[in-house]
């Protein structure tokens, strides 16, 4: 048993693997595949349980995908590493055709229990194949729920949630925040729940929602802005799918400015859908127009200082910013 | 073990309620993909099944949940789209699914059960069951790329499926020896170290013993069997497609449908067993059952709007408010 309220300095990494440790301890229903998780990402995992329970893939990303549905509709509750995002696209079928319309196509007789994890591979050299954001692609699939955690702790304990949900789960885990470390809670029932955002830091002039890696970016703007008397309010999404409105709705309110800061491509995003949903139900706040800050639509290039250029850094965000206030 | 006589006489009844149940669907209720024609492969390899074994199937799906022992009823009433439906009229003709016998995913994308019926049978294995999983697919599907990545892992972690191939001549239009490199399906098999076995599709007896075979060889942990069953579908890909070339002659067609009729040919053998009193029973029954399954669809309520967003989740995301009454 550990404390509760106690801590552990972990990387958003580090916290991922504890997740998964502690789930498969607590649910023998729990297992993991992917490519070459025996080597990146679930070493110790393989010392501490069976061997069945911990899957090897061969590089066959949609079968593999659709295996761990098959599991999830008989009994178990599988974690599926899709290692890097660009790589759902080759496994679409099986998440969009299968993992979530099955329940709804059986008039609810099925449940499909399936977490699958994958990276966002950006800001990392590995040019338009592997760099691809594609979260909007899974927002506009109903039967998923769709999470994007920003800090260590929402990794762990989203995913913890991700585990124990009834409900297939995609996670987006972002690369550029593996390194990011912070104090998480040991306690194994730390779950964070889905479909709530988290306010981070409280404003009254500006409402700026932050969608994964682009939090450190929100964070150090608002910090930037207060120093010439703007007081942002910086909302982590966390949960993409279902999408908590009332949080943003709230704030709007409350500010009467938007900046959605998002690294997936402009053109539908999820920062269009944000834009949209407050443009509905929260337009009488709005004093000014709503701003997306995103990627625009171009591929991402191999060169490093081209790439960096396309995603939300603190500097686009304070330019969206001084463009309302 | 060879079927006594009951399970002989329950393999003549489950063709049989095929065949009657996809008649009185063009006389009540034209949808699109029959198995007419392929009812000795669907019932010998499901006869082969425990009820707890899992089954995977196609658009052609009506077979699959009459061949495990579903009821009529329910399946007939989702194809009129009722709320009564095994899939509460959500699911309809080409997803027929009935999970409380096994079966867990009809698939409409051509070969989609190939990693479904793969993962229950890791699912089996992991929790130590000896459960298998039987995955039925027609021949056009053995060259989607799941055919290839599934049997594969299949095939790699010895897992207890059957792979099950409904091989009834044609993708659509396309004849296999067009379609495939290797047109022997069964020899596919050695590509991926397993064993691969025909059968002739129209011999209901024939099938069960290859199946039962690759069943218990799965169940022993020896890993998965790919089964070609030679078979042929008496109408067309899909009766609500008109199909404007002659792609298949009618001479061929009609060999087929007097000579190689799965029921004609069971009937017969039955009949050599003295089983003819018990046949006819059968045919009076299946036909009650058939009827009276229509009367239930047609007099079944329609499903709700509230249906759909009851449907999606099971931990809900709730209808945004005026949705759930579009």
């Amino acid at each position: 048993m550990t404390m509760r309220n106690a801590t552990q300095k972990l990387s958003y990494l580090q916290a991922i693997v504890e997740a998964q440790r502690e789930e498969m301890r607590r649910d023998e229903r729990v297992i993991l595949m992917g490519e070459d998780i025996a080597v990146y990402g679930a070493q110790s995992l393989f010392d501490e349980f069976d061997n069945k329970r911990l899957r090897n893939t061969p590089i066959s990303e949609n079968s593999f995908v659709g295996v761990g549905v098959g599991a999830a509709l008989t009994g178990l509750r599988p974690i599926v590493d899709l290692t890097i995002a660009s790589f759902c696209y080759l496994a679409s079928d099986q998440i969009i055709n299968q993992a979530a319309k099955l329940r709804f196509m059986t008039g609810a007789q099925l449940a499909v229990p399936l977490v699958v994890r994958t990276s966002t591979f950006y800001n990392n050299r590995t040019a338009a194949q592997h760099a691809d954001r594609p979260y909007p692609l899974f927002m506009n699939t109903p039967g998923l729920k769709v999470l994007a955690p920003s800090t260590a702790s929402d990794a762990k304990g989203l995913l913890k949630a991700a585990i124990r949900d009834d409900d297939p789960v995609v996670i987006f885990e972002d690369i550029n925040l593996w390194g990011k470390k912070e104090e998480v809670p040991t306690d194994e029932d730390f779950l964070v729940p889905i479909g709530k955002a988290a306010v981070r830091r409280e404003g009254g002039d500006v409402t700026i929602v932050s969608i994964a890696g682009c939090l450190p970016h929100a964070l150090s703007a608002a910090d930037a802005l207060a120093k010439d008397g703007v007081e942002a309010e910086v909302i982590d999404l966390r949960t993409i799918v279902p999408l908590d409105k009332e949080t943003i709705l709230t704030s709007v309110a409350k500010t009467g400015r938007l900046i959605v800061a998002d690294n997936s491509h402009k053109v539908g995003s999820v920062a269009s859908e944000i834009a949209a949903v407050v443009s509905e139900e929260g337009f009488e706040s709005l004093k000014r127009p709503i701003q997306r800050v995103a990627a625009p639509q171009v591929h991402v290039p191999y060169n490093a200082a081209l790439e960096k250029r396309l995603f939300v850094s603190k500097d686009r965000i304070i330019d969206a910013v001084r463009a309302i206030t | 073990m060879p079927l006594d006589r009951a399970q002989q006489l329950e393999m003549f009844r489950r063709m049989l309620r095929i065949r009657l149940f996809e008649e009185a669907l063009i006389a009540h209720n034209p949808v699109g993909h029959l198995s007419i024609g392929q009812e000795g492969a669907i019932a010998g390899a499901c006869m082969a099944l425990r009820d707890d074994d899992y089954v995977t199937g196609t658009h052609r799906s009506h077979g699959h949940p009459i061949g495990k022992g579903a009821e009529i009823g329910p399946l007939m009433a989702e194809i009129f789209g009722k709320r009564t439906g095994i899939c509460k009229g959500l699911g309809g003709s080409m997803h027929l699914t009935d999970t409380k016998l096994g079966l867990i995913c009809e698939s409409a994308i051509v070969g989609g059960g190939f990693p479904l019926a793969t993962g229950a049978g890791l699912s089996a294995q992991v929790r130590g069951s000896d459960q298998v999983s039987l995955c039925f697919f027609g021949d056009g599907a053995v060259n989607q790329g799941t055919f290839s990545e599934s049997v594969n892992m299949g095939a790699v972690w010895k897992l207890p499926v059957i792979y099950f191939c409904e091989n009834n001549g044609y993708a659509v239009t396309t004849p296999v020896e067009k379609s495939h490199g290797q047109p022997e399906i069964a020899r596919r098999a050695d590509g991926y170290g397993i064993p691969g076995v025909v059968v002739d599709g129209q011999d209901a007896e024939a099938v069960h013993a290859v199946t039962l075979e690759a069943v218990e060889r799965a169940r022993a942990g020896e890993g998965p069997t790919l089964i070609e069953a030679k078979t042929y579908r008496f109408d067309e890909h899909s009766n609500r497609l008109a199909i404007p070339i002659e792609y298949r002659s009618k001479e061929e067609i009609e060999h087929h449908r007097n000579e190689r009729d799965p029921i004609t040919l069971y009937r017969a053998v039955l009949q050599t067993r003295d089983l003819l009193s018990e046949i006819e029973a059968i045919e009076a029954e299946v036909r009650t059952t058939i009827d009276e399954a229509v009367e239930f669809a047609k007099a079944s309520p329609e499903p709700e709007m509230s249906d759909l967003w009851d449907s999606m989740y099971v931990n809900p995301i709730s209808a945004p408010a005026g949705e759930g009454e579009l």
